[in-house]
């Protein structure tokens, strides 16, 4: 099993409701944010193209920051999903060096935070709450390696791309363009 | 009945969408309901309870979920909300912060000093009522009942406007017309014979041509149009975005047409030009359905698209193959009315021109156009009469706006400054939920109606500028804390939803219903509210359309059986319009009959002069108007606005993006504080964009004081629509004070 998102640039209108839907459903502190918007804007007016991306920890196949972590709190769980185990987290912050995505950040308690895929919905069969609040749907979420699941679907039918490939993390998040 | 710890463990289910979903988890519901006698006050023992949003007017269904300790903790969307289909908007999700913003106003406030200055002492809600009613029966005696009004843009406003018609005045204003969608009102019923309203009818889900005239969907979040926006975009529909700024849609647009800002008009002209001398209109739609098109073909032949080159720098062959597009998606088409339509004073023609297109399109009442929505019937229960007013401040428009269908809250405000010919004055405001200093443009001319009163009380849960101004505040609580009316909303489906109190309220604030029937009572009008509580009065409404208090609690939403017509026309169906032609008026006879042009003309506006700009304002998806802005939620996501300025602009003025600068308008006013510059290519090199609602002077709210700059301040010059008083407020201009430093003020 191999969890994955796939987010339609198409449809983003760059709201932000992810943001506030993961903050008040994980407890986000105020000031902090575990999912984020980004505006890339290319051209000279008339001639403008503009893509929006509501982004957040890849979940590296491949991550950097389970590798550097000196006492094993940033680990692999159900999915592949990347974790933090915030007891075994001394917050030495090396993890957050090491990520090329800029995901992680250290909580006002002193441990490291991110994205958790929402497991604790996911394993209840719920959506992550950021895929479930989105009013454009602009995002699709599930499991690679089931053909039948709507993110690989999405990702058969559509271009696609992820960021900083040449990193070599593998990450699980799919941007549709 | 099960044990309470046997609830909260199967509930903490709810998490997983499982709570009130199946027969068990309801009777549990049920048994807690029914054996909790004062289940009027509301099952606190829910995990969630159902409410609407208050957060903007779309007013989403949805439910409060509350943490183990009974704290709100999130508010999601109710799946059976067709105006949210279980997605709110990140304002909705926000909402939260309306609750927990620890500078909402706690306690009723009596001034103590002039007006504008924040002096107030704590007062008791009976000191309130007091003070309130001894002054309106005063007004009432000097002036007449006539003589107050009511300025309203939220739910409890229906039980104030309730309490000021017994009083015997019908001046009831909301600033969402003609400050908003009057000009849109008034054209779609001069044209179709019926407005839009809210949620518009718009049946962009299955449009296969959504165009867009300044509309920019997505940073307006109106959740259910941007929804179908979305689902439009994913089944292959094209997007036309007119619009001087590359708005967010524009990027996801196959033309955007970078429009000259105020020459909209001459563009709509152009199509209608090519539309009809293409011969590329519904032949049969229109033969059948309207009145006039042989006036409005000779109308129109002037507006060729290479004469609206000229005009709009839109070039003609790009006007023609937009116009094409738009007819190659006929009947699926639809030129959005847009909402927010008052801009140049001319705004009811150029709506009539776009009901017009749309009418040659053949898109209203047809599949991807416009539908017919309908709304559901709830009696009300039978009140003693209204008193008959007899007059009101249309007496003080010397026969103005005949053509408004709503109270014009601008009309309100200048009834209220006394003119040497007027022998009618308004003396004493209620206002409920509105922040006239920022929603009433000319903000010299709103203080200076305020300081001519007699009495004004604000109601509001924070303290916004407005009431600095008051001689009473009277705070709500939120609508988290509250019940309200039912939200009754038109729709594919007619349906209604419940708002009813999370939690107690915080502070000592109170709902809208008990202030104004505490308010009733000291005027001895109690009779209009027999109902002792609001939960009564709901019940009761609910029980004569087949429900309860006790089901909605437990659904939220309902939706109710169609009643009248279908959602589309049917091929060849006759249809009889509400006209004076029974048609639709391409040729309107009611504006002719006023004495205004009967089709629409271009009229040039004024532009910019050297070293100025067209101060352009919108909205931005995480904030609902000047309302949101302290929410510590979304202050979180934007905590102030910026001015947009394109990169060759910001060369001549040596600006970059990050900069503070002041502004400074036509008529030498200086924006109160600073503002951040965005050098950016998505604005035209005439104009500067902001987000409207930020810039707070009131230092009580201290997350948002002085962040940004208040575009109202700055809107001075007002184009008043003379057809229905419609306020026009893009016809001001700015120039950059890079001379004044921060520190300064």
């Amino acid at each position: 099993m191999r969890y994955a998102m796939a987010i339609d640039t198409k449809k983003c209108v760059g709201c932000s409701d992810c943001v506030v839907a993961c903050q008040t459903e994980n407890d986000v502190p105020i000031g902090y944010c575990r999912d984020w918007v980004v505006e890339v804007m290319d051209g000279t007016y008339p001639q403008l193209e503009m893509e929006l991306r509501s982004e957040r920890c890849n979940h590296c196949e491949n991550s950097p920051c389970v590798r550097c972590c000196p006492t094993g709190a940033s680990h692999y769980s159900e999915g592949g999903t990347v974790l933090v185990s915030k007891n075994e987290c001394i917050g030495c912050s090396a993890c957050i060096t090491s990520c090329p995505y800029d995901a992680r950040f250290v909580h006002p308690e002193g441990y490291v935070d991110k994205c958790t895929f929402c497991l604790h919905r996911v394993k209840k069969g719920m959506q992550p709450a950021c895929v479930a609040v989105c009013p454009t749907k602009c995002m699709y979420f599930g499991d690679l390696d089931d053909p039948r699941s709507e993110v690989s679907q999405i990702l058969k039918k559509r271009k696609y791309k992820t960021l900083i490939p040449e990193a070599g993390t593998k990450p699980h998040l799919y941007f549709l363009i | 009945m099960k044990s309470r710890r046997e609830f909260l463990k199967i509930s903490s289910l709810s998490a997983a969408g499982l709570i009130f979903g199946g027969g068990i988890l309801d009777s549990i519901a049920n048994n807690l309901v029914n054996n909790n006698k004062s289940f009027f006050k509301g099952p606190y023992d829910f995990t969630r309870t159902p409410t609407y949003c208050e957060v903007c007017f779309w007013k989403c269904a949805g439910w409060v979920y509350k943490d183990e300790n009974g704290k709100i903790k999130k508010i999601i969307g109710n799946d059976l909300d067709p105006n949210c289909n279980g997605r709110f908007c990140p304002r909705g999700t926000g909402g939260v912060g309306m609750y927990y913003d620890e500078d909402r106003l706690k306690t009723p406030l009596i001034r103590t000093e002039e007006r504008g200055k924040q002096t107030f002492r704590e007062a008791s809600w009976d000191e309130a009522f007091e003070y309130i009613a001894s002054k309106m029966k005063q007004i009432k005696k000097e002036y007449g009942p006539e003589s107050t009004a009511l300025f309203t843009h939220g739910s409890g406003g229906k039980y104030f406007g309730k309490l000021l018609k017994a009083f015997g005045s019908n001046n009831i204003a909301a600033p969402s017309y003609a400050q908003c969608r009057g000009p849109r009102e008034v054209a779609f019923i001069s044209t179709f014979g019926q407005g839009i309203n809210s949620p518009e009818n718009t049946d962009i889900r299955d449009t296969k041509c959504l165009v867009l005239i300044g509309s920019h969907l997505g940073e307006n979040m109106h959740n259910g149009q941007v929804q179908e926006m979305s689902d439009a975009i994913d089944k292959g529909a094209n997007i036309i975005t007119v619009d001087p700024r590359f708005s967010t849609v524009a990027g996801k647009s196959k033309h955007w047409l970078p429009i000259k800002p105020a020459t909209d008009n001459a563009l709509l002209l152009a199509w209608m030009n090519v539309i009809i001398n293409e011969g590329l209109y519904d032949k049969e739609y229109v033969e059948k359905y309207t009145f006039g098109f042989d006036q409005l073909k000779d109308h129109v032949q002037r507006y060729t698209p290479e004469w609206a080159y000229g005009v709009t720098t839109i070039e003609p062959q790009q006007i023609r193959e937009t116009a094409r597009e738009m007819a190659n998606a006929a009947p699926a088409v639809i030129v959005h009315p847009g909402r927010h339509v008052t801009w140049y004073g001319d705004d009811t023609q150029r709506l009539r021109a776009v009901a017009i297109l749309n009418a040659l399109l053949g898109s209203w009442g047809r599949r991807g156009g416009f539908y017919n929505p309908e709304k559901a019937e709830v009696p009300h229960y039978k009140l003693p009469a209204f008193p008959k007013p007899k007059k009101n401040w249309r007496d003080a428009m010397d026969g103005k706006y005949n053509l408004a269908d709503l109270a014009l809250a601008s009309g309100v405000c200048d009834a209220s400054i006394p003119g040497p010919d007027m022998d009618y004055a308004i003396k004493g405001w209620i206002v409920n939920g509105t922040n006239l200093i920022n929603t009433l443009p000319n903000q010299k001319k709103t203080i200076q109606a305020i300081q001519e009163l007699d009495l004004i009380a604000v109601v509001d849960t924070m303290p916004m500028e407005i009431t600095g101004y008051a001689d009473v505040v009277l705070p709500e609580c939120t609508y988290l804390e509250r019940y309200d009316a039912l939200r009754i909303s038109q729709g594919r489906e007619p349906s209604i939803a419940l708002r009813m109190p999370a939690v107690d309220p915080l502070y000592n604030t109170k709902p809208a219903y008990w202030m104004a029937r505490e308010l009733a009572k000291k005027l001895d009008l109690q009779d209009y509210f027999p109902f002792e509580t609001i939960e009564e009065e709901i019940d009761w409404e609910l029980k004569q359309v087949g429900t309860s208090l006790e089901e909605m609690q437990r659904v939220g939403v309902k939706k109710l059986e169609r009643e009248f017509d279908d959602l589309y026309f049917a091929d060849g169906e006759d249809v009889e319009f509400n006209t004076n032609t029974g048609k639709i008026e391409l040729y309107s006879t009611a504006l002719e009959e006023e004495g205004f042009d009967p089709m629409p003309v271009y009229t040039p506006h004024p532009e910019p002069e050297e070293g100025f700009y067209r101060l352009i304002y919108g909205r931005a998806p995480m904030h609902t108007f000047s309302r949101t802005a302290n929410n510590p939620n979304l202050t979180d996501l934007m905590d102030e606005n910026t001015c947009w300025v394109n990169p060759k602009v910001a060369k001549e003025w040596d600006l970059s993006s990050g900069q503070y600068v002041f502004l400074e308008n036509q008529d030498g006013v200086i924006s109160e504080f600073p503002i951040k510059v965005r050098v950016t290519e998505r604005i035209r090199f005439d104009s500067i964009y902001m987000v409207h609602g930020f810039g707070h002077a009131d230092k009580r709210m201290k997350r948002c004081f002085g962040k940004g700059v208040s575009d109202t301040q700055l809107i001075t010059n007002v184009m008043t629509d003379p057809i229905m008083g419609g306020t026009g407020m893009r016809g001001n201009f700015v120039t950059f004070r890079t001379d004044i430093k921060k520190s300064e003020v």
